[in-house]
């Protein structure tokens, strides 16, 4: 019997010529990361650890990224203790305020992430690094403690779901667009405990962040890891920012899936998840009338510099809605210089909107866009659970970079009218 | 590994770790501060009428959405000695095992039981025993492993335990 793709990677991991679904392995590890919520909880795990160190101060990320600039003191203390940690063990790879951008959109940039590795994270969207052909998964931080002091995880070998994407998106159809879809099709739990390996010519139509952004909500299907093919791209992308050598993996031509979909790029609409499921969604057609009071675009699905000149095409010499905050969050500090140099940053000023330094902040409701009793933000995020960004009474409406430029300039969900 | 003991609280399909503990607390790490907010999003009163032993009874895909270990920590320093459901989200199943909060699937189980039951759960066989009701189920038995890892309150110091050996 063939393997997938990611059973590929996790066998080579394993010391292993072939392994099934099911089966349970011990990987080594090419990266562990961690984020300032969830690394002072691994800390004081591996502090209790009978260990010397960690396993390799080279293939820890410590990325300072939720609630900095510090929110509030105790914030402040969890990096503090972050912060220590990095210094006592000499982590290379510590990123803190004035290095540190969204977790998920910095490794890559650095180069930290390349095909064929297996990487670990504690923070659920570490999926996201599929998109260069890694297996990568998020855990908790007793996973990410045990795998900086030994190397290594445990993990069952998953079966997967296979994606046929063909054929090219329509103008304003974006990688969030297709992951909503996806998810809209198979549910919040639809691939729970599997792989979502993406194939097909529809692939070579999207960008390297419409990839990292499918990837990165594979988690929201309830995947364990969402992958794609190393093309021509990808080496480019890695090429371009690695200095690592990468490996490529294809999936054999008779792995076993246990579902197969196709799904017809070409015919896709803009899509919108509505409270409180990603998998609530409806194409921007269906949407009705709906007021909206906030727009955040960010976060490490959609704060890449493909989603800001989205935004800033459709924003470009308009105004932002009367009584609509928009706030406009770049994911890393070189994604906020470049979007500086393209003049983006001047446009979203200009708009009305705000441009803040990167940070997790409203994803999450921790700071920086938290909503009040029934208010409804359009978000380029990920996640629409209730009470997520803010009050147990407001709204989150998961939409595309360009949904919520639309939606800021008229006040209403709303989408391009061409 | 002891039975788990107590009466039931009930929710339904995909309770995310957003409301089992809402990230503005995440600020801390504290099991006790995280515990005074456990469930507050989805249950206001859960705090106020748990008590130690309290099993959670839930539906699908429970613990869906960040992988933040504070979820399976608040829950159990709430005094929860079990989650029954459905299924669980892969992470949120992972990090209960690792912290040595015990969980159990069961579909029979998860759909029968109610709010208030008396339930009973024999972790070596995995039976759930409904005394309210009279009822039994066969939940999936934890294997040897993890049973040493629950009794051990979690993964650090199983493998502190294993490494005295």
């Amino acid at each position: 019997m063939g393997m997938t793709m990611t059973q590929k990677i996790l066998a080579a991991h394993a010391g292993l010529d072939t392994v099934s679904a099911g089966q349970l392995i011990e990987a080594d590890l090419d990266l562990v990361l961690g984020n300032d919520i969830t690394s002072p909880v691994a800390i004081h795990e591996i502090e209790k650890m009978k260990v010397e160190g960690v396993f390799d101060r080279d293939k820890i990320a410590l990325v300072m990224d939720h609630f900095v600039p510090n929110k509030d003191i105790k914030s402040a203390q969890h990096c503090k203790c972050v912060r220590e940690f990095a210094c006592r063990h000499e982590i290379t790879n510590f990123f803190d305020v004035g290095e540190m951008g969204i977790e998920h959109a910095l490794l890559p940039e650095k180069g930290l992430t390349v095909a064929g590795d297996v990487v670990i994270g504690a923070d659920s969207h570490t999926c996201t690094y599929g998109a260069l052909g890694a297996f990568s998964t998020g855990v908790g931080s007793t996973d990410m403690a045990a795998g900086m002091a030994t190397g290594k995880a445990w993990f069952k070998v998953p079966s997967a779901i296979k994606f046929h994407l063909t054929g090219k998106p329509a103008k304003w159809v974006s990688g969030k667009d297709i992951i909503l879809h996806i998810i809209g099709m198979i549910g919040v739990d639809g691939a729970l405990y599997r792989s979502m390996e993406f194939v097909g010519d529809g692939i070579g139509y999207l960008t390297m962040d419409d990839r990292f952004t499918i990837a990165n909500m594979a988690i929201e299907a309830g995947g364990k890891n969402g992958i794609f093919p190393v093309d021509d791209l990808a080496k480019r992308y890695m090429e371009e920012h690695s200095k690592r050598n990468y490996t490529v993996y294809e999936a054999d031509a008779d792995a076993e899936y246990e579902q197969e979909y196709t799904i017809d790029l070409s015919a896709l609409k803009p899509t919108v998840a509505f409270p409180h499921l990603p998998e609530n969604t409806k194409t921007i057609d269906q949407v009705g009338d709906l007021k909206i009071d906030q727009v955040v675009i960010g976060s490490c699905t959609n704060g890449r510099m493909d989603d800001l000149r989205i935004a800033a095409s459709i924003l470009k010499d308009k105004k932002v809605a009367k009584g609509v905050r928009a706030i406009v969050i770049p994911a890393t500090q070189q994604i906020y210089l470049d979007a500086m140099e393209e003049g983006l940053i001047k446009i979203f000023i200009e708009a009305g909107a705000i441009v803040s330094t990167p940070t997790c902040g409203p994803c999450l409701g921790g700071y920086m866009g938290i909503l009040a009793e029934h208010e409804r933000c359009v978000s380029t995020t990920n996640r629409n659970f209730v009470g997520r960004m803010g009050h147990v009474e407001s709204e989150i409406y998961l939409a595309s970079p360009a949904v919520a430029a639309f939606s800021a300039l008229t006040g209403k969900l709303s989408g391009p009218t061409d | 590994m002891k039975a788990a003991n107590g009466h039931v609280f009930k929710y339904g399909d995909n309770v995310d770790t957003d409301v089992i503990i809402p990230a503005r607390y995440l600020n801390s790490s504290d099991p006790k501060e995280l515990a005074t907010h456990c469930m507050e999003d989805i249950d206001k009163d859960f705090v106020k009428n748990v008590s130690e032993g309290d099993i959670i009874v839930a539906d699908k895909n429970f613990g869906c959405g960040s992988s933040r270990e504070h979820a399976p920590i608040a829950i159990k320093a709430a005094g929860i000695s079990c989650v029954i459901a459905e299924t669980f989200a892969r992470i949120f199943y992972r990090n209960a095992i690792n912290i040595g909060l015990p969980i159990v699937e069961c579909k029979e189980a998860a759909a029968d039981i109610e709010a208030g039951d008396e339930v009973e759960v024999n972790f070596d066989t995995g039976i759930i025993t409904d005394k309210t009701k009279g009822t039994t189920y066969q939940g999936q038995a934890f294997p040897a492993f993890m049973q040493k890892i629950i009794d051990c309150e979690g993964l650090v110091n199983y493998i502190n335990q294993k490494a005295q050996v």
